[in-house]
């Protein structure tokens, strides 16, 4: 037996690993390059016309979630249960973009599946999703007290999500101002 | 038979005149001929988020047209090239860039093949000199033995 017949068996082991390891990655989480940047600034018309709308100041100096989301985004309808119970319990202060969506389509939405939201804008023409490197919906960024952005969620906030990952992150964020 | 060379003439005339379609509409493209095409060549180099694999220039997809605006709007407020791609790389990182550029954490994308390109010569030549020194080595002259040997089968002419 020669010791060479097992080169080609060794490089196809080695080729197997490789691809079992990337395998495993997720072609769209896209590494965020926002995460500890400022939050720009912006200023979003309402959905509904008599609301406010949404804009930086409004959540000056709290730790905040901003969720951007659409009438489109099946995935948004997903995760929309549990944002409605994180608000209803008031665990966060919750802010909503609606984004690359009509008003009435973003409105009805609102009002079929209830509104979650402290504020909510619309972002239409991207200026603001763009601004925060949105790649797709459902997309939640998390601001610390000082107005920046320290983590970034793709896709939906699951119940597993929420309690493995945000909920503590917001936990540690809000002692992190208190000192 | 005149209606059939009229069908023909249409279809024809029909599958002539089709070209690949543009990503670009029309209400994107500016009036400043100069700065469209500037525009077009910053947008063939950004990817588009959403397919991923393809140019913002040549993407339908409705965050791939608001991209294309943002760098028209910024060639328009007076932006130079760089800094319309530094402006986007800023957002969404070297991953919108289509030719990322080289550095540390790309340099393995950049030089690998270079690397596997080498090994692969450098087994060819070794594998090249080994089987040169086994079957192309010079014929060993006969031994007397063999000469006797040869001497009888070739019926003693020799």
């Amino acid at each position: 037996m020669r010791l060479n017949a097992f080169i080609p068996l060794f490089i196809l082991g080695l080729v197997s690993v490789g691809l079992a390891v990337g395998l495993t990655n997720d072609p769209r989480k896209l590494p965020s390059a926002m995460i500890d940047q400022p939050l720009p600034d912006f200023n979003l018309p309402p959905v509904r016309a008599e609301e406010n709308g949404f804009k930086r100041k409004d959540i000056d100096g709290k730790v905040a979630l901003i969720n951007v989301f659409a009438s489109w985004c099946i995935a948004c309808r997903v995760e929309h249960p549990t944002l409605m119970r994180l608000s209803k319990e008031n665990r966060i202060a919750l802010y909503g973009v609606d984004w690359k969506d009509t008003r009435s389509d973003g409105a009805a939405w609102l009002n079929a599946f209830g509104d979650p939201f402290i504020r909510v804008g619309e972002d239409q023409n991207s200026k603001l999703a763009i601004e925060l490197g949105v790649t797709g919906a459902p997309e939640t960024f998390v601001i610390d007290r000082t107005g920046r952005i320290r983590y970034k969620q793709i896709g939906p906030i699951t119940e597993d999500v929420w309690t493995d990952t945000i909920e503590p992150l917001i936990l540690a964020l809000e002692n992190e101002a208190a000192l | 038979m005149k209606g059939f060379t009229k069908t023909v003439f249409v279809t024809v005339l029909c599958l002539v005149s089709v070209t690949s379609a543009l990503a670009v509409l029309p209400d994107e493209i500016l009036s400043d001929p100069v700065l469209e095409t500037r525009a077009r060549e910053i947008s063939k180099e950004l990817r588009c988020v959403v397919c991923q694999n393809q140019a913002i220039d040549d993407s339908n997809a409705p965050l791939a047209r608001d991209m294309r605006i943002l760098v028209r709007d910024r060639l328009v407020a007076g932006d130079s090239d760089v800094q319309v791609k530094n402006y986007l790389v800023a957002r969404y990182g070297n991953f919108v860039l289509l030719r990322p550029p080289v550095k540390p954490d790309t340099i393995i994308l950049w030089f690998g093949p270079l690397v596997f390109l080498v090994i692969a010569f450098v087994g060819f030549g070794l594998y090249l000199r080994k089987t040169k020194s086994h079957s192309i080595a010079a014929p060993q002259p006969l031994s007397s033995e063999e000469q006797e040997q040869l001497r009888d089968v070739s019926g003693g002419t020799s």
